[in-house]
Formats: structure tokens, C-alpha cells, sequence
């Protein structure tokens, strides 16, 4: 009998630390197929943030740092420029990402680092246990907004995609979801095509992932899956961003 | 080979090449943007990457990123821009990590000035970050000096895969003094040895990390920390001495470029008749206790010289153990001591220990010199029956006065301000 499906071998055969319902383990699992699909596991180096996903060197079966808090897209930066060869990527949440590590992940993007980055967007803190993210939608009731997220005291959700796609350097920048098996296919295609950037050394690359928090928005899994798709989506659009102009550039080349 | 003459931070930056180092991750700011103005330029002729981080976070998260797939690696930065790193260099070390840092101190707190301070001596040797952990930390007193410490800085980060800082006053890195490089072209590149990510291929996988959320682990951590830090006290202590071979009533404790300043004092002072000995410690950390304490307990009393407010006078009070008074003369803002000013304060030390030197050379009669040296043996007495640690700082008389001037003589040099 032909096996046919197994444990990615990128992955270590431990139980994850997430939650029931929690699509970490999800994306967790896209990133580590798409790397043995493109046979990089001996020549990959991961970042874990500061957040829920911390622990990812854990489950993650190669060479792996553990970053401070925001500054993933920087120690990609010195780790990449420092041994090209090697395929860079970090794993970072919503606090990570769009709130303490903005510059670093805006500057990364503008230098066009040749570094993939995989934005894990749940619109809550979730390690801390359930507090405002940059990302938590408007109205959203979280611990450090108890009366729902007031707009016009705190801002509008930042949408790290967009914002990343308007710079003028070239990159990849795509956003998924891991809340239905139809999104998670889809949004694996965005990270095999964001590696296959950088192994073809061609840009930045960016693939924001929309993911549930079950435990600190307070609903079921299936509920915060269907509040997903409710209220984030449509803020949130799914879809690619921006491409590399792959023929300029190979003509450039 | 021969001798150049260049700007310390050029020859700083120079000297990491010639150690091996190719790659650099900074941010510009006064005194020390010579370092990576002269590396943008150097590094691509040797194959190496130069890049201008967003800021100094990010530049201490990029060397952790080089540091960590096994590549030598360069940061400087001055005072408020090491206070930037202060989180990533607390990773680094934890991490066991090899990099060389290069403080070119300006005058502080806060935004302070631009001009030369060495108000960073607790920040190096004591706080650089959070967390239980330390610095090798070396002072240069010379370009020269600084070229060798670079060099050596990486040799000692590799050996006990510790942060290294190079710390110089800004004088250090703006003056230009003739330098010869010890070697020539760039050194060999860093074994990655078996700590480095350069990826699994065909071994097991690593982990460069910090983070023990097991507290009997965490605990370990420490205790491998604290051992490695032990190794490098008891192996890693430089220093100078100067002027120490003749019977001396006072020691002068000084370190960088205030030493110099001290030594030009102790010169003129020589000249007079009076000989005075200068300690400088070359390790801040580990500071040389030891050696600190056979001088001073050759001597009656202690000046110690700092632009700043007094901070090694700390580690100068443990090396004296209670032993004998110290005086301190400071100063703050980029205000930097003449050799007349430490040769006056000098004369004052001397004089409370009943040591009244002669202002002009030749006129000491015999006599007079006698009944000085059976005075100070009473006071001798007095002295070591004194409070430990007491400290006999006083304020330095003319600050506001010298302040001024500088302030002045900046504004004529159009030095570039602030970052």
C-alpha cells in the first residue's frame, strides 16, 4: 500500500502548545510542507517571534533562532545578507509584527530583503491573554478594550499587506486564511510561490495568514472560524497583493 | 609595514577588516558615522555587506542575525545608540554569540552632546541590558591602541563566544594619530564551529535562543554564564602602568584618553621633582583588581580622573578595599581636562596627604623636603584610619567656566549636531 500522506519531515512529532482551534499548527504545517516540497529543509533558517509562536523553533525541524520582540524581519536581515545562500524565513504574530517590530518589518520590506516572512493575523494578543492587537477589528472587545475597539480613540485595524504593497520596491505580498480547508489550500499556494521567490533570490516576500483565536475572543472554534469570516474578510481581502515583474527582472538579469 | 595616518573610526573600521570581519550592520551617529561612512565604502571592495539599519534595534538584531549563522560581525554606535542595542546585545550574549561593538562615547544623559565623554563606564561594565549577564569590555588609549583591541576584541569574542565592546571616548574615534596595522588584507573567515545555523544538511538541527521557561534550566543557563565570565576575569585583564617603577605617594587612576591627558601631567609634574604613578586599566571588564591593588598599596592617596561624574571610581574603591582615600576629579558635557587642571589636582591630593610640591623645579631646599617626607608619614596614619570608601570628590572648580568655553569652541568647529 503506498503511503500518501504523512508528517512532513520538517516538522517535529511533538503536540503542538496551541489551543484547540487555534490554526497555528495549520499554518505551521503549510510552511513545513512547502518547504520539503521545494527540498530547502538543509539550507532553510526560521525566526521565531515573541507571542503564541515562540515556541515554533520547537515544532519546526531546522536550524531555527528565537528573536526578540518585532525584530525577526532584522535578525532575517543580518542572518540573509550575512550567508545568501542560506533560505531565511521568520513566523510572526499581529503584536509582533504590526505593532513592536513595524519598522523593522517595513524596513526590511523597502530594502527588499530576500527574506519570506509569514504574518500569522488574529487580530488579538493571544500569549499575553487576550489584548488589543493593531489588528483587532473596530468594536472588537478585547481585555485592554473592554467596551470594543473605539475607532476614533485607538485607530483603525492596520492592514500590514496593503501597507506593504504600497512601497515601490519589488516584493511578493499576499494575504490567505487557515479557517476553512478551501482558504488554507489557497493560502498555501501564496508561501510555496513566496519561497519560490526566494530561492530564485528575487524579492521580499510577504504572506499575511487571517487565523482564529477561539480562547480569547471567547467563542467555539467553529464559531470563531465563522466570526473569521464575518467580520475580518471583509476588512481583511484576501488575494495577492503585489507580484515581482518575474519577466522584467529576468530580462533585466 | 607602514605606518598611515588616519581618523580612529576609519582605522577602527579597518582593523575589523583586517580581523576577518565583512560584515556591518549600523546607524549613523556622532562621533563615530566615520566607521560606517568608511565601511560602506571598504566592505564591497572585499566582498562584504554593508548595511544601514532603521535604527540602532535593529542594527544589535542584525548582528544577532550574522552573529548567528556564523559570521564575524561589526556594530558601533555612540552612547544613545548602545542604550538602543542594550535589548539585543542582552540576546546576544545570552545566546553565547561572537560580535565586536564599538562604542564611541559622547557626552550624556539623554541626548547630551556630541563631544567626548566616557559617562558609559557603568552602562559597559555594569548595565548594559537586562538580565545576568557581562561584557568583555576593552579601552583603548590611542588610535593605535584601538586598531590592536579591535583585532584582539574578535579573537576574544571567539574565544568565549561573548559580546565584545571596544569603548572609546570621542576624542578616540575624531583625532587622527599614525597607525600600523598589524596585519595585512582581510582575515580568515569564522569557523562556524558547532553552534552556527548554517543550515541542517546532513547534521542535526540548531538552535540559536534565549529562552529557558524551565527555571532549574534557566538556572543552568546562568551558572554556565557566570563560569564563562569567571574564565574570562581570571585570564583576560589588561592594563598600564606608568611612571610606577619610583617611589610615588600618589597614584593617578585613569583609563582612554584621559589617561594621556594624566600621563602629560604626571610628565611636568616629573619635571618639578614630584613623582606620581598612573594605573590605567586596558580591561574595563574584567577590571584588573589585583594589579589595581599592588600600586595602591604602594602609595598614601588615590586621584582619580574621569569625564564623567565618577564611575570607575567604583571599581577603584574595591580594588583599594578601604585602604586609602581617593580623590576624584570629573568632568561631564564633553569638557575635557587639561594636564595643567590634573597637574593642580594633583598638587591638591598631595598637599592633603602633607606633600607640598615645589611649583617651580630646583627651588625644594633639602630640608624642606625632609620634614614633608616625616609629615606624611603621620598622615599616613590618618589616612588608612579613615571610613572605607569614603569618596574625596569634590566638584570640579572651574566646570562652568571650561563648559562654556568648549560650548564656544564647538560652535566655531561646526561640528554636525546632534544624531
Amino acid at each position: 500500500m503506498n503511503k500518501i500522506f504523512g508528517y512532513p519531515p520538517t516538522l517535529t512529532p511533538r503536540t503542538t502548545h496551541y489551543c484547540p482551534g487555534c490554526t497555528h499548527g495549520v499554518i505551521h504545517r503549510m510552511v513545513g510542507e512547502v518547504i520539503d516540497e521545494l527540498g530547502i529543509r538543509g539550507r532553510t533558517v526560521g525566526i521565531a517571534p515573541v507571542g503564541c509562536s515562540v515556541l515554533a523553533y520547537e515544532y519546526f525541524n531546522f536550524d531555527m533562532f528565537e528573536a526578540s520582540h518585532g525584530r525577526a524581519p532584522a535578525v532575517a536581515t543580518g542572518a540573509k545578507r550575512s550567508r545568501p545562500n542560506l533560505i531565511v524565513f521568520s513566523y510572526q504574530g499581529d503584536g509582533d509584527l504590526a505593532s513592536i517590530g513595524m519598522a523593522e518589518i517595513v524596513h526590511a520590506a523597502n530594502r527588499g530583503e530576500k527574506i519570506t516572512v509569514v504574518f500569522v493575523n488574529n487580530a488579538i494578543y493571544g500569549m499575553t491573554g487576550g489584548q488589543m492587537a493593531p489588528t483587532t477589528m473596530p468594536n472588537q472587545r478585547t481585555t485592554t478594550c473592554p467596551m470594543g475597539r473605539d475607532v476614533n480613540e485607538v485607530g483603525y485595524p492596520v492592514r500590514m499587506a496593503e501597507l506593504l504593497a504600497e512601497l515601490r520596491t519589488p516584493g511578493f505580498i499576499a494575504r490567505g486564511s487557515a479557517h476553512t480547508v478551501q482558504e488554507t489550500i489557497r493560502t498555501k499556494r501564496y508561501l510555496k510561490e513566496a519561497f519560490e521567490h526566494q530561492v530564485a533570490g528575487r524579492c521580499f516576500t510577504f504572506v499575511e495568514v487571517l487565523s482564529t483565536c477561539p480562547t480569547n475572543w471567547g467563542l467555539s472554534p467553529r464559531e470563531a472560524a465563522n466570526w473569521l469570516e464575518r467580520e475580518m474578510i471583509p476588512y481583511y481581502p484576501l488575494g495577492v497583493k503585489k507580484r515581482p515583474d518575474v519577466q522584467a527582472a529576468q530580462e533585466g538579469a | 609595514m607602514a605606518k598611515v595616518l588616519m581618523k580612529g573610526n576609519e582605522a577602527i573600521g579597518e582593523a575589523a577588516i583586517r580581523a576577518g570581519c565583512i560584515h556591518f550592520f549600523g546607524y549613523p551617529i556622532t562621533p563615530q558615522s566615520e566607521v560606517p561612512e568608511y565601511l560602506a565604502r571598504r566592505l564591497p571592495e572585499v566582498g562584504g555587506q554593508y548595511v544601514q539599519a532603521e535604527s540602532e534595534v535593529a542594527a544589535s538584531n542584525m548582528i544577532y542575525g550574522a552573529a548567528g549563522v556564523g559570521m564575524r560581525v561589526l556594530t558601533t554606535s555612540s552612547s544613545p545608540g548602545i542604550s538602543l542595542m542594550a535589548e539585543g546585545i542582552s540576546y546576544i550574549a545570552a545566546s553565547e554569540l561572537p560580535v565586536v561593538l564599538v562604542n564611541i562615547m559622547r557626552a550624556g544623559p539623554g541626548l547630551g552632546g556630541i563631544l567626548p565623554a566616557q559617562g558609559d563606564y557603568f552602562q559597559a561594565t555594569r548595565g548594559t541590558g537586562h538580565g545576568d549577564f557581562q561584557l568583555l569590555v576593552l579601552a583603548p588609549a590611542s588610535v593605535q591602541e584601538a586598531v590592536n583591541l579591535v583585532i584582539l576584541a574578535f579573537e576574544l569574542a571567539e574565544k568565549y563566544l561573548n559580546p565584545v565592546m571596544v569603548i572609546g571616548d570621542g576624542m578616540i574615534g575624531q583625532m587622527m594619530e599614525p597607525v600600523e596595522f598589524p596585519v595585512e588584507g582581510v582575515g580568515p573567515p569564522l569557523d562556524p564551529g558547532d553552534w552556527a545555523l548554517t543550515g541542517c544538511e546532513g547534521r542535526e538541527r540548531r538552535i540559536v535562543n534565549s529562552l529557558f521557561l524551565d527555571p532549574e534550566a534557566c538556572n543552568r543557563h546562568n551558572l554556565k554564564l557566570k563560569a564563562k565570565y569567571e574564565r574570562m576575569a581570571e585570564n583576560e585583564q589588561r592594563w598600564e602602568l606608568y611612571n610606577c617603577d619610583e617611589p610615588y605617594d600618589l597614584l593617578v587612576t585613569a583609563f582612554g584618553m584621559m589617561s594621556r591627558i594624566c600621563k602629560t601631567a604626571i610628565d611636568d609634574l616629573k619635571a618639578e621633582g614630584t613623582n606620581v604613578g598612573l594605573f590605567r586599566p586596558i580591561s574595563l571588564n574584567p577590571f584588573p583588581y589585583e594589579p589595581c591593588r599592588r600600586v595602591i598599596d604602594r602609595a598614601q592617596r588615590i586621584l582619580d580622573v574621569e569625564m564623567s561624574m565618577g564611575q570607575m571610581i567604583y571599581d577603584i574603591q574595591l580594588a583599594a578595599q578601604g585602604r586609602l582615600e581617593i580623590d576624584f576629579h570629573g568632568t561631564a558635557g564633553g569638557v575635557v581636562p587639561s594636564p595643567d587642571e590634573v597637574a593642580d589636582k594633583i598638587r591638591e591630593s598631595l598637599a592633603r596627604i602633607g606633600r607640598s610640591p615645589a611649583r617651580k623645579p630646583g627651588k625644594r631646599s633639602a630640608k624642606a623636603a625632609a620634614a614633608q617626607k616625616s609629615k606624611s608619614k603621620r598622615s599616613k596614619k590618618t589616612a588608612t584610619a579613615q571610613k572605607p570608601g569614603k569618596r574625596g570628590g569634590k566638584k570640579p572648580q572651574n566646570a562652568g567656566k571650561r563648559s562654556a568655553a568648549r560650548q564656544s569652541s564647538a560652535r566655531r568647529h561646526g561640528r554636525r549636531s546632534g544624531r
